[in-house]
């Protein structure tokens, strides 16, 4: 590691372009990192020093994070993709190879500081897996060639900027396309038709399109924008959350890549209408390799005078958008989350009521939009409310972009009019054998064969967009079981039923996975199951037992196959647990071993 | 319920059986605390007498387990004979009861399990200065620790817990009386506590 | 005061702006909490307080009452799922009763006495939690720790100081000081602070004055938590 002492000299100028805001936070520990590797105890101390942060908040918010760092967490920094579909494709056996490679162990720094290799959450590059990050950076397509390959690039200490531009190709693997993906929307149409509208007028097409909210819960889009407009502040803000973290979604990654300029024309249409004068956009960590991207298209949008002052020439019609990046948390995909986490906090939901529409960011109204519906909202803006309402189903209207993965012959993204079937999808992505379709990722529904003629609809299965597919080699218990872990893994701690309860639901599913499952347990599981449902304090919670309750009610077999024990057995390994003492004592004696239950006497 | 409700007889059990219920009791990782505290239940004894046979217990010195209708367990799981026992009182009795706090949360030898085992040995058994240090003793007649102390329920079934360090004498007096009933035990205000 | 909510067959009155927890406490009705303090914002946190309102259920230290509002809270229902809650925070940390100074004046304890529990059901934790007791005054037991940042929010919001905070995430959360040693003996805590005094459990403990109140004589040896909590609010208008 590199020895540094003089850690102002590359905090100042990050600290600068922050204009010393406390608010910017972790976009300011992120650039730090990104300098430095880690965030040294004494860049801390600056950092306390000049933002006026007491030093306990900036390491309390800092190790909220995955990806932010109060240890040296090693000059290569990987972490697997840890999605089931990575696992399907085989991310397991490449982790150990690398570690195996490395001579390292999982989870720890290399001896000379140079590697970490352990896994993260889903990294939203399922069509293209398996995946891993390196200093976040996604890499796509492993396999053992390339695992090796890495592995002496690391050895070599090669900087990433010398790696084989291959690895980091992200491919959009559009598999259809209807309106949001066709090409052809030229910058600043939908601004010009919107402000010959007025932005009244605006409203009222979004109204009449029925457009409701991407993110999965489907809220009016119309009746936030205008509840957000009418609430007294004293600024407004657009919020695009671009914070795609549910496993098994990655259509965001693909309109950010392809259609950036419909998101945030579509933001810029948010703040004709509320009266904004910025916007922020919240790209999830994962996806930093786009910022460059996402930048050059903000530039080439002010120069246009789509941005910034007088837009159009319009005196008055003020706005410019920011870019946060997050950092390795699922929980700030929850809006009142991810306001905590643009402001420069923990994750932590909020209380609601307030709604952001009234107190958002920095308690001012605020409208945060899913980056597909602000796209959506540039097409109704050109086209108008009714026409949009003709598309999809009655109560979807519209189109939508599904993420899908797993067992199909073609993973990727599939947009089609709200009211297709499941059953169709499947046969256009080429899946066969199909035993389960995961729709809307973990916190989704899990959909068995007799339900494959579901429509994906708000009013029949909703979905922020995953799909992921499992045909009959797969075991749905495992599938359960990698989905809590995920839960467990990024709740956020505030509430006491997730916090501890998902952690618990993760060892009894772990336990029936050891085979020390009974009856018992799976009484406890329905049990943590209705703890976490009722009593939870957001979403997180609230869904953690979702893949659980659906794949107990639709593949109980796999359950049932997992409940090896008629008795309570512990769950932990009694003759493992004399382990120690028989290595510390020498002995190795029958008394110094515990078989199962059914040996003893 | 009041000391002096505590000290009436307990009813005959509904449907009087024709051989007196059978109870067993053992102290695993645990002080006797809670025996200690069983026995508090004074001049009860002799109405306890009148209704249970004791097997195994420390008041007996029967070695073995036989069938049983209830089992008390003091302490928490260390060592594997802990968990021998344990085991075996779990075959045998109908009922097991977890008997004060070591039982029920590993309470003051559950306190080592932030140590890693290793440590602790070290610690003890090379480091120590009050010690001799002779080595980690591998007599076969010693139990091997378990690298954590564990509380009963974590290792077998346990019907019904009795919390307190150690519980009240009434405590115990009064779960007896309701098991003895027939009836699922309840602790009044009064009888509930951890310390 | 003329508006009224039903909380199971009472009838609570309310000002605008009260929470529910709020408007019970102050007609001396208890709803088991462990995260509010009526010195301190609302939080939300432990989950102790659900209470079931048209069906659904919610913190009732948060939700602000509402005419003619039906509050399900002293069920059958909602005092299980309490008592499972309250059995999480007990596997969460070490909770070692007969060890702990502030057994006897412990809110978790006497809520769990409250809510019948007899064993803490589920498997333990058993996280490793060192004390810090480099302050001169004070310890600091992270061991009972229950994450309800009464500390970090009376530190910040009345002390001025923030002298604690949160770090980490899920079940790694945990609280950490303000010094750069991570240290309490580093900070200008000090016994006149409203942190040293919220401490529902036994984390924040003065030194020299352990175990000073013999068993039996304990705030929780001489009334419930219910009767506690229900005669102190009201008539005397704040917790204290």
């Amino acid at each position: 590691m590199e020895i540094q002492k003089n850690h102002s000299a590359y905090l100042d100028p990050i600290l600068e372009r922050h204009a010393h805001r406390a608010t910017d936070l972790l976009q300011i520990l992120r650039a730090a990192q990104e300098h430095f590797g880690w965030l040294h105890p004494e860049a801390i101390d600056h950092l306390t020093r000049r933002l006026g942060v007491p030093r306990a908040k900036i390491e309390g918010m800092a190790s909220f994070y995955a990806f932010l760092h109060l240890q040296p967490a090693g000059r290569y920094r990987v972490l697997f993709s840890d999605n089931i579909t990575d696992r399907m494709l085989g991310s397991a056996a490449l982790r150990e190879r690398m570690c195996r490679n490395l001579w390292i162990e999982p989870g720890k720094v290399s001896e000379d500081g140079l590697v970490s290799v352990d896994t993260t959450s889903c990294t939203g590059m399922c069509d293209q897996g398996p995946a891993l990050l390196v200093n976040g950076m996604a890499v796509t397509r492993l396999d053992a060639q390339r695992v090796d390959a890495i592995c002496d690039l690391i050895r070599n200490q090669a900087p990433l900027a010398a790696w084989p531009t291959e690895y980091f190709r992200v491919v959009d693997n559009i598999r259809r396309s209807d309106l949001l993906l066709n090409p052809g929307f030229i910058p600043g149409a939908a601004l010009t038709a919107a402000r010959q509208r007025g932005g009244q007028g605006l409203l009222h097409e979004i109204k009449a399109s029925g457009l409701r909210g991407r993110g999965g819960a489907g809220f009016a889009t119309a009746a936030k924008w205008e509840a957000c407009r009418d609430a007294a502040g004293e600024a407004h803000y657009v919020v695009c959350n671009a914070d795609e973290g549910e496993p098994g979604t990655f259509k965001d990654r693909v309109l950010l890549a392809r259609h950036a300029d419909e998101v945030f024309e579509g933001m810029t249409l948010c703040a004709y209408v509320i009266g904004a004068r910025k916007g922020l956009l919240y790209l999830r960590g994962e996806y930093r390799y786009l910022l460059d991207h996402l930048d050059r298209m903000l530039a080439r949008r002010r120069e246009n005078h789509l941005l910034g002052a007088s837009i159009l020439g319009q005196p008055g019609f003020d706005f410019d958008i920011e870019i946060h990046v997050g950092a390795g948390a699922y929980i700030c995909g929850e809006e009142s989350a991810l306001i905590e986490s643009l402001e420069g906090k923990r994750g932590t939901p909020r209380n609601r009521p307030p709604y952001p529409v009234t107190h958002g960011y920095l308690d001012q109204p605020t409208a945060v939009n899913n980056v597909e519906t602000f796209v959506a909202t540039c097409h109704i803006a050109l086209a108008g409310g009714a026409w949009y309402a003709g598309i999809g189903a009655a109560q979807s209207s519209g189109t939508k972009l599904l993420s899908v993965s797993g067992d199909c012959a073609r993973p990727g993204i599939y947009e089609y009019p709200f009211g297709i079937s499941v059953r169709q999808v499947l046969d256009d992505c080429g899946a066969a054998d199909t035993q389960a379709v995961q729709v809307g990722g973990p916190s989704g529904t899990t959909l068995a064969t007799h339900e494959f003629d579901r429509l994906i609809a708000f009013e029949d299965v909703p979905t922020a967009g995953a799909f992921m597919v499992f045909d009959i080699r797969r075991d749905m218990f495992e599938v359960a079981r990698n989905f809590v872990h995920f839960f467990a893994h990024e709740s956020c701690g505030f509430c006491t039923p997730c916090r501890v309860g998902t952690s618990l639901l993760r060892n009894l599913m772990d336990k029936l996975h050891n085979g020390q499952g009974s009856p018992h347990d799976f009484h406890e599981i329905e049990k943590l199951d209705r703890i976490l449902l009722s009593a939870s304090h957001c979403g997180l919670g609230h869904t953690a037992c979702n893949p659980v309750l659906d794949t107990i009610a639709k593949f109980r077999p796999a359950y049932e196959l997992r409940l090896q024990q008629r008795r309570f057995v512990p769950a932990f390994d009694l003759d493992r647990s004399l382990q120690t003492a028989r290595q510390m004592t020498g002995r190795d004696d029958g008394a110094t071993h515990l078989h199962d239950e059914g040996s003893v006497r | 319920m009041t000391a002096h409700d505590a000290t009436r007889p307990a009813p005959p059990p509904a449907g009087a059986p024709e051989r007196k219920p059978k109870l067993a009791t053992v102290s695993l990782a645990g002080c006797f605390g809670c025996h200690m505290s069983f026995l508090d239940i004074d001049e009860r004894l002799f109405t306890l007498i009148e209704h249970v046979t004791f097997d195994r217990s420390p008041f007996t010195d029967k070695k073995e387990v036989g069938e049983c209708d209830i089992g008390l367990i003091e302490g928490g799981v260390c060592n594997a004979e802990n968990v021998q026992i344990l085991r075996e009182f779990r075959q045998h009795c109908k009922i097991l009861v977890a008997l004060g706090a070591c039982a029920i949360n590993g309470g003051l030898p559950a306190q080592r399990n932030s140590i890693p085992l290793s440590s602790l040995l070290q610690a003890v058994y090379y480091s120590s200065p009050r010690l001799p240090h002779g080595g980690i003793p591998d007599d076969a007649e010693l139990p091997l620790l378990l690298d954590k102390v564990h509380p009963i329920h974590e290792v077998v079934k346990v019907d019904y817990f009795i919390p307190g360090c150690p519980p009240s004498a009434d405590a115990i007096w009064s779960v007896l009386r309701d098991l003895l009933a027939g009836r699922a035990p309840v602790l009044g205000h009064g009888m509930l506590h951890y310390d | 005061m003329s508006k009224t909510f039903t909380l199971d067959d009472k009838r609570i009155p309310f000002e605008d702006g009260q929470t529910i927890l709020q408007a019970a406490l102050a007609a001396s009705v208890y709803i088991p909490h462990l995260c509010y303090h009526p010195d301190l914002e609302p939080h939300g946190s432990c989950k102790l307080c659900t209470v079931k309102v048209g069906g659904r259920q919610t913190a009732a230290c948060t939700l602000r009452a509402a005419e003619g509002m039906a509050v399900e809270s002293d069920t059958g229902e909602i005092n299980a799922q309490r008592l499972a809650l309250v059995q999480m925070l007990f596997v969460e940390g070490n909770h070692f009763c007969p060890s702990c100074e502030q057994s006897g004046d412990c809110r978790l304890q006497a809520t769990a006495y409250q809510l019948g529990m007899l064993s803490p059901h589920f498997d333990h934790f058993f996280p490793n939690r060192p004390v810090d007791a480099s302050h001169p005054d004070f310890l600091l037991d992270f061991n009972r720790c229950i994450l309800c940042s009464l500390c970090v929010r009376a530190s910040r919001e009345v002390d001025g100081k923030n002298v604690f905070a949160l770090a980490g995430r899920g079940l790694k959360t945990h609280l950490i000081v303000n010094a750069p040693s991570g240290k309490l003996g580093d900070t200008d805590f000090g016994g006149a602070d409203k942190a040293a005094h919220v401490c529902p459990v036994g984390v924040i403990l003065p030194k020299r004055r352990g175990f000073a109140v013999p068993i039996g004589e304990r705030t929780f040896d001489k009334s419930s938590i219910a009767d506690y909590v229900a005669s102190r609010h009201g008539k005397r208008g704040g917790e204290k």
